[in-house]
């Protein structure tokens, strides 16, 4: 079974920090990971590839050329190949021109059976790259999934949808985006991270003219939207300390509150 | 695209560094220069007065959309009952439709669902456009999209706005790949540009650091996902008519291949948090299960729902479904009393519309306190007390 997994790397965002004069973001020293639903994906298939036997795995991302730093992690994680898809053109993709990138590779690599995806990167938050690039593959899909059996080249699946759970039986070729009650990710390996680590580990580098793409296609340029504005959100209110004794501050907060008509008599509802 | 500054022209007034959202761009020399975090993704373009950002995008041309009209929303069922998401994009729908002078329609999709029609009618819908089919019984993915798809194709509207729910989050985006429509995902606010008339989306990213605009020239319909609990469902009119406009759909066989073999339904604990009018959260610094009795006792005399941080979560102090977040409920009650929670910009995400926030911490400098009303600083195992005994006695 050829097995493909894509993965992010993204900021750390608990590190993350706004600058509080300008409202900027701080990037600066922020560790750069890859995205923790990712790191579940990539360890259900390497479980699923040992279990079905003859299987490859392979990474993938599309990225600058440091997010190479993401696929050598995937090979010290068990994946047998990894791919880095990157050019200056691809920069400001949205996720439809992101989604169409990474399915052109997908079939450039000679085509998957299984797909596996995290649900969705913490920098974006989007959750519409898995689906998309399933739609643009024209395979099955199911998102959210917390379980993933192999049953005789069919996946049988159980997905979180809010108030309940779903039990789905998929055919193959399919795409599955994965949440972190999923399973619980191995280390990296020291020994395949020295081998990842050299000049022959198994990374294949590919650009937009590898893919076939022409520069508008793209990019920005190839992109259905754009980010026209970015702000910080800003809190509106005005913070008023409380001083005083435990008792005191509670009793100033009481008034505030009644004032607010947000205590109700007797302070029960 | 490259973006690339012209050195000639900069003359170093520093717009571009509070457009960029990676911090791309520092000065030097008095000069705007690029570094590595540059992702050329052209968002400081527009900053700049000298324009001395130049990238090697040429212009795009946008298509004639004229033939596009109306609002429309993507009307989802819950348990034979429509998702209070659908009423609420409703009314956000009339919103819209009325900038822009058009109708507002809602798309249901289901098998023998016209009993819900009338409730779409009540909550703002002029039109429902009703496709009934067998297998459209139960939420699978490609049936919906297909024929989610060619309803849209014939009727060509302008805007379409899908709660962003699991199945929201699992169709919109292989619909909108499908007919080669931008997307954006989880918004939070929307209204239509006075002079370009088109739809400003506007969502949180990097865990809710950072709030984008997001628009869609360049494909129509426009398409957003939208968070639930954020807007506001007009007062229901029972009894008002529409317009139904029936389509016949073709699903062929080979949409059917992936089966559901059951639903399970996780047992309700019976919290819903989202609809609570008083919450007190606790996070790390309440410390142990007796310290969130102490919550507990809180939250009873204000009539209080009680959630917390994912470290209290994480700790066993609360359930999942008392999580509050980017990763747990999104809660905007009247009043969120915060106790030994820093702040994090995560757990913000998931409070900040809350009409009155009052919170505990003992450090001057949390972050909480900052979008805080109230600021009571101090350990909380000696405020929560008299809190709670002002509050018994007022
Ligand atoms: C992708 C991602 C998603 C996340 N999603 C969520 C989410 O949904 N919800 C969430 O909450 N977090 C989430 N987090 C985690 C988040 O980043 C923070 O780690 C977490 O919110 C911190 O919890 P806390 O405020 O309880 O703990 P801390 O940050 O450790 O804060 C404890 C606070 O308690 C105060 N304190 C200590 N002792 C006392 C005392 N005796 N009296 C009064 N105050 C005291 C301290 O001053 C401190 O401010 C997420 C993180 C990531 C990376
Ligand atoms: N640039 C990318 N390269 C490879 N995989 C990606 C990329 N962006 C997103 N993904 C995958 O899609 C998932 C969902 O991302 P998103 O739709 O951006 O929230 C991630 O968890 C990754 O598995």
């Amino acid at each position: 079974m050829r097995i493909f997994v894509l993965v992010k790397q993204v900021p750390d965002s608990t590190e993350i920090k706004i600058d509080p004069r300008t409202g900027n973001l701080l990037r600066q020293g922020v560790a750069a990971i890859m995205n923790p639903e990712d790191r579940h994906a990539l360890q259900a298939a390497v479980e699923l590839a040992a279990q079905v036997g003859e299987s490859s795995v392979t990474v993938l991302t599309m990225g600058p050329p440091q997010a190479i730093d993401v696929l050598t992690e995937a090979l010290a994680c068990g994946a047998d190949k990894a791919v880095l898809l990157t050019d200056e053109l691809f920069a400001g993709a949205d996720t439809w021109s992101t989604s169409g990138v990474l399915a052109r590779a997908i079939q450039h690599l000679g085509g998957a059976h299984l797909v596996l995806a995290g649900r969705q990167a913490i920098d974006g938050d989007t959750a519409q790259i898995g689906p998309q690039v399933a739609e643009a593959l024209g395979m099955e899909q199911a998102t959210y999934v917390q379980e993933i059996e192999y049953l005789d080249g069919e996946l049988e699946v159980e997905r979180r949808m809010g108030e309940h759970l779903e039990r789905l039986c998929l055919p193959l070729p399919a795409l599955v985006t994965v949440v972190a009650e999923l399973n619980v990710p191995g280390h990296p390996r020291l020994d395949l991270l020295l081998l990842a680590c050299q000049d022959r580990a198994p990374i294949e580098i590919l650009n937009a003219a590898d893919l076939g793409f022409k520069a508008q296609e793209v990019g920005l340029a190839g992109s259905l939207t754009e980010v026209v504005e970015t702000f910080s959100p800003k809190s509106a209110r005005e913070t008023e300390f409380l001083e005083g004794s435990p008792a005191e501050m509670a009793a100033a907060l009481l008034g505030r509150l009644k004032a607010a008509k947000l205590l109700h008599k007797g302070g029960l509802e | 695209m490259t973006i690339r500054i012209d050195q000639q022209s900069c003359d170093g007034c520093v717009r571009c560094l509070a457009a960029c959202p990676y911090g791309g761009i520092d000065i030097a020399d008095g000069k705007a220069v690029l570094n590595l975090r540059c992702t050329h993704c052209g968002t400081c373009l527009d900053a700049c007065p000298q324009g001395a950002i130049l990238s090697d995008a040429g212009t795009r041309r946008i298509p004639d959309f004229s033939e596009y009209r109306g609002v429309w929303v993507m009307a989802q069922q819950e348990a034979g009952g429509l998702h209070p998401v659908s009423l609420e994009l409703l009314g956000k729908a009339r919103e819209l439709a009325e900038h822009l002078g058009q109708d507002v329609s809602a798309l249901l999709l289901g098998d023998r669902v016209e009993p819900l029609v009338g409730a779409l009618f009540a909550a703002g819908a002029q039109q429902v456009h009703l496709v009934e089919h067998p297998a459209l019984a139960g939420y699978r993915t490609l049936p919906f999209s297909r024929a989610a798809a060619q309803v849209i194709q014939s009727q060509k509207p302008e805007i379409l706005l899908v709660g962003a729910t699991p199945m929201g989050r699992d169709l919109a985006p292989r619909l909108a790949r499908r007919l080669g429509l931008g997307l954006t995902a989880d918004c939070t606010g929307l209204e239509i540009d006075a002079q370009e008339r088109i739809l400003r989306q506007t969502r949180p990213a990097f865990g809710g650091n950072v709030m984008a605009t997001i628009v869609g020239r360049y494909s129509r319909p426009q398409v957003a996902t939208v968070r639930p609990g954020i807007m506001k469902p007009l007062p229901p009119e029972p009894g008002r008519q529409g317009r139904l406009l029936r389509h016949n759909v073709h699903i062929p066989s080979q949409d059917l291949r992936t089966t559901l073999l059951k639903t399970i339904q996780v047992p309700r604990s019976g919290v819903d948090l989202t609809s609570a009018r008083v919450i007190v959260a606790g996070g790390r610094g309440v410390g142990n299960m007796a310290g969130f009795a102490l919550l507990e006792e809180l939250a009873g005399v204000l009539g209080a729902e009680l959630g917390g941080t994912r470290v209290a979560y994480e700790s066993g102090w609360i359930p999942h479904e008392r999580q509050i977040g980017q990763t747990g409920v999104t809660v905007r009650p009247d009043l969120y009393v915060a106790v030994g929670l820093s702040g994090a910009i995560q757990h913000r995400a998931g409070m900040l519309d809350s009409r009155f926030i009052v919170a505990i911490n003992k450090d001057r400098a949390a972050p909480i306190f900052d979008v805080a009303d109230f600021a009571l600083v101090g350990d909380f195992s000696k405020i929560v007390p008299a809190v709670i005994s002002a509050a018994q006695e007022a």
